[in-house]
């Protein structure tokens, strides 16, 4: 019994992240326009940020952490799939439903807000990321020599690095999740929002990838939640790290989703509490 | 004196069909139908007059508004206001009219009405003492006594469109343009509007051109009404000539159907 | 009720002050929402913030950059920050111009007895990008004082004139972006390229990128004129007056824009929005 509940659970849910991934995906058809441009502008981004990285590549070869090619994929792909893990890219509608105490209407349906919310976040960015995804991959890929992305040295360096893009997907979820719960108790939403992209921008590796910054900084931004957010699949991806390196680096990806979605379950359950004592 | 003779006026409006190739297709080369919002119009309005300029939506009603108050280029006819030809020297014409867009505000949001209020004086460089002494009446007049001193975000529909009227006549145009002046207001609201702007037409001559989709402001504020629709003037005349004794709304839903708009 | 007034000659406010009582309105309106000015302002700075930390690991690591110091690079970051966020305080109203236009809010403009570029820089003050100005002026001092820059008065006139010019440079391309709001108002986010892409990417000394660069950042858009070259002249890279005086020379790049502008204006009124 309890087995085929839990499935029909499984099954809404899946349902629910179908219908809004296609609300989404056919509301970003309608905007091309702006898809083309979005996609134009991180071209030229990740254009330049590869010309920087190539002029202190010029002044001091030795001190490059990693491949030039390697750096050159990392750019690529990052710019590709920036929806997937931007942080600043979170719904201003569930932040005023919040201020503004609508959320009371979202109570009234037989819906976990957490799974709800979960899901329509997953569904935007999957569905932000694919329309944008492919021209940019295709113009990198026939870029000359440095410059290019290049492929992935194996079929499972392939396979791992979607593995752990999905995983740093829901990684980057959850933490988004735990900033909407924690807007029911902060009398600044939009401080808390705010200080948290900022934290995450740097610390995630958008403002530098992580092997950039000095050993000992990196060895313990390594640990936090933010890397296995995009650093984890781009550096798999470029093969910066690899072998037993990746299944650790996959792991802790694994361990943090675990944690940070059981403890924004458990935010959202006082949070719950709070809405229905106080009225929003 | 306003002065409207053989006014017409085209929009181009870009076509294309749905899909990425037609996207791009319309970078280059684009299909373009022509719209024809006004079709020889011509009408004139004398000083000190009231307009009731009735018609259903897209009729031409706003293109109309828009070009006598400067803001359209028609593609041709004539056009004279007091003189002047609205679209010809911009400044000077509009420093001399006031319009209210009934749905759209003209105060600053966030600050005081009286705070609008002193930025209009600027920007319309009224001198002072006229500026105090037409404040001081319009707030009399439409009974803005604490209202001026709130910010207008927090106002209620009706006192905010007193102070929109209110701040259209700080400088003491000649020719007032009410584009739907009482569209979503209460029934207090609407009569004390109305009444405001039959006294503004009687004690100051200003003249007064109104639309809207509510029958009892053409009855309570206009004598003339004139009909227009797709484009072309269908009615001109005296509002009593029009009803007779019978209800004006269904004497003007009587006339959609005889011109078929 | 009083007669119709008919002025005769009427004076005309003066354009500085009906900027000022704009920007005064400006700022009062602001200050209805103080929390939330405070947040934004505390955002700016952050993320300035960041660009600062990542450029310091990135020269703890490397050293230079194609010749350029660490105090050479902040240099330019903070002058380049402090032109933009200027242009961005002041030329708001044509940054977020399509709103304006999507609004209706131009027809009213329209109908006042007023210079529509006034207005549409009144309309807008953002007072929160002092938070990045805030920031960008403590890194400008830090970085003068490792780049180890020996004030002269026409050094300081070149910061000025950098100062100047780069602000002009940056509300030439805010004043593209509202004249093109009149054509379409559909993918106009590709101008960030040149906003927000200049603001990021002009970091680091334009020749950094490569010489064809640095010759579309002269002849396209003179960005170079207000970053690279003063640079030079202020680190003593060279000793021409011309390189000091290009920022100014800089401010001829609004001349176009300004007739982009008109052309726009002149579309908007015949045939509407």
């Amino acid at each position: 019994m309890i087995e085929v509940t839990d499935f029909a659970r499984f099954l809404s849910r899946w349902k629910k992240y179908i219908s809004f991934f296609r609300l989404r995906f056919s509301m970003g058809l309608q905007y091309r326009t702006a898809a083309l441009a979005g996609i134009a502008t991180q071209f030229v981004w990740g254009f330049m940020e590869i010309n920087v990285f190539y002029a202190f590549n010029q002044s001091d070869p030795a001190a490059f952490p990693m491949g030039f090619e390697q750096l050159a994929s990392y750019i690529w792909m990052q710019q590709a799939f920036l929806a997937l893990f931007m942080t600043w890219f979170m719904e201003t509608e569930i932040f005023d439903s919040i201020m503004d105490g609508n959320i009371c209407y979202e109570l009234c349906r037989p819906i976990d807000i957490y799974d709800m919310w979960f899901a329509r976040s997953v569904a935007n960015r999957t569905s932000r990321a694919l329309l944008r995804c492919v021209p940019i991959l295709i113009v990198a890929f026939f870029l000359p020599a440095p410059y290019a992305l290049t492929l992935p040295p194996d079929a499972l360096t392939f396979l791992r690095f979607i593995a752990a893009m999905v995983l740093g997907m829901t990684v980057t979820v959850a933490m988004c999740m735990l900033v909407y719960m924690l807007s029911f108790f902060t009398v600044s939403p939009q401080g808390l929002r705010i200080i948290f992209a900022m934290t995450a921008e740097l610390f995630q590796g958008i403002v530098i990838p992580i092997p950039f910054f000095p050993p000992r900084v990196q060895k313990i931004l390594e640990l936090l939640p933010f890397a296995s957010m995009e650093n984890v699949p781009l550096r798999i991806y470029s093969g910066h790290i690899s072998g037993g390196e990746a299944v650790r680096a996959m792991l802790l990806q694994v361990f943090w989703i675990v944690a940070l979605v059981a403890i924004g379950k458990l935010i959202c359950g006082s949070a719950m509490k709070k809405v229905t004592l106080q009225g929003g | 004196m306003i002065e409207m003779k053989n006014i017409r006026k085209t929009y181009r409006v870009a076509r294309r069909n749905a899909g990425f190739g037609e996207v791009l297709k319309s970078f280059f080369h684009r299909d373009y139908e022509t719209v024809t919002a006004l079709d020889d119009v011509s009408f004139s309005i004398r000083d000190g007059e009231t307009v009731g300029y009735i018609g259903p939506n897209g009729a031409g009603k706003s293109t109309t508004i828009k070009i006598l108050s400067g803001i359209l280029t028609p593609d041709s006819g004539e056009c004279l206001v007091d003189g002047r030809v609205p679209w010809k020297n911009r400044i000077d014409h509009v420093a001399k009219i006031g319009v209210v867009f009934g749905q759209r505000s003209q105060l600053w949001w966030d600050v005081p009405v009286v705070d609008s209020f002193e930025l209009l004086k600027d920007i319309y460089s009224i001198p002072p003492d006229i500026y105090s002494r037409n404040k001081d009446e319009l707030t009399e007049l439409l009974d803005l006594g604490e209202i001026i001193r709130t910010p207008a975000r927090q106002l209620s529909l009706g006192q905010r469109m007193r102070c929109e009227i209110a701040a259209s006549l700080l400088h003491s145009p000649s020719i007032l343009f009410l584009d739907e002046p009482t569209i979503g207001l209460d029934a207090v609201s609407k009569i004390a509007v109305r009444e405001f702007i039959v006294r503004l037409n009687r004690e100051r001559k200003t003249t007064i051109i109104l639309t809207t989709h509510d029958m009892q402001d053409i009855e309570a504020i206009t004598k003339r009404i004139i009909l227009i629709g797709k484009g072309k003037i269908l009615l001109d005349g005296d509002i009593s000539d029009i009803s007779g004794s019978g209800d004006i709304d269904h004497t003007v839903a009587e006339l959609y159907r005889t011109y078929e708009i | 009720m009083m007669k119709r007034e008919n002025h005769k000659k009427p004076h005309k406010t003066p354009a500085a002050k009906l900027y000022l009582h704009y920007i005064s309105i400006q700022i009062r309106s602001l200050m209805q929402y103080k929390k939330s000015f405070i947040m934004n302002a505390m955002g700016q700075f952050l993320a300035s913030f960041n660009a600062f930390v990542g450029i310091h690991f990135l020269f703890m690591r490397f050293h230079s950059i194609s010749g350029y110091t660490y105090g050479d690079v902040l240099l330019c970051f903070s002058v380049v920050q402090m032109e933009f966020s200027l242009a961005e305080c002041v030329a708001r109203g044509f940054d977020s111009f399509s709103k304006i236009v999507r609004q209706g809010t131009f027809d009213r403009i329209m109908t006042r007895p007023r210079n529509e570029i006034l207005q549409v820089l009144g309309s807008s003050f953002e007072l929160t990008r002092i938070g990045r100005t805030v920031q960008a002026a403590l890194i400008f001092a830090y970085g003068t004082s490792h780049a180890g820059i020996e004030w002269s008065f026409s050094r300081v006139l070149t910061v000025l004139f950098m100062l100047i010019g780069g602000t002009g440079v940056f509300s030439g391309i805010f004043l593209i972006n509202a004249a093109l709001c009149f054509f379409t108002l559909e993918g106009l986010e590709f101008i960030n390229i040149f906003t927000d892409g200049a603001r990021e990417y002009g970091q680091y000394p334009i020749d950094v990128y490569g010489k064809r660069m640095t010759r579309f950042c002269t002849a396209v858009i003179p960005y170079t004129l207000v970053q690279l070259y003063p640079l030079h002249y202020l680190t003593g890279r060279s000793d021409s007056i011309l390189y000091m005086l290009l920022p100014l020379a800089g401010l001829f790049f609004l001349v176009p824009c300004y007739a982009l502008w008109r052309f726009g204006v002149r579309k908007y009124k015949s045939s509407g929005s």
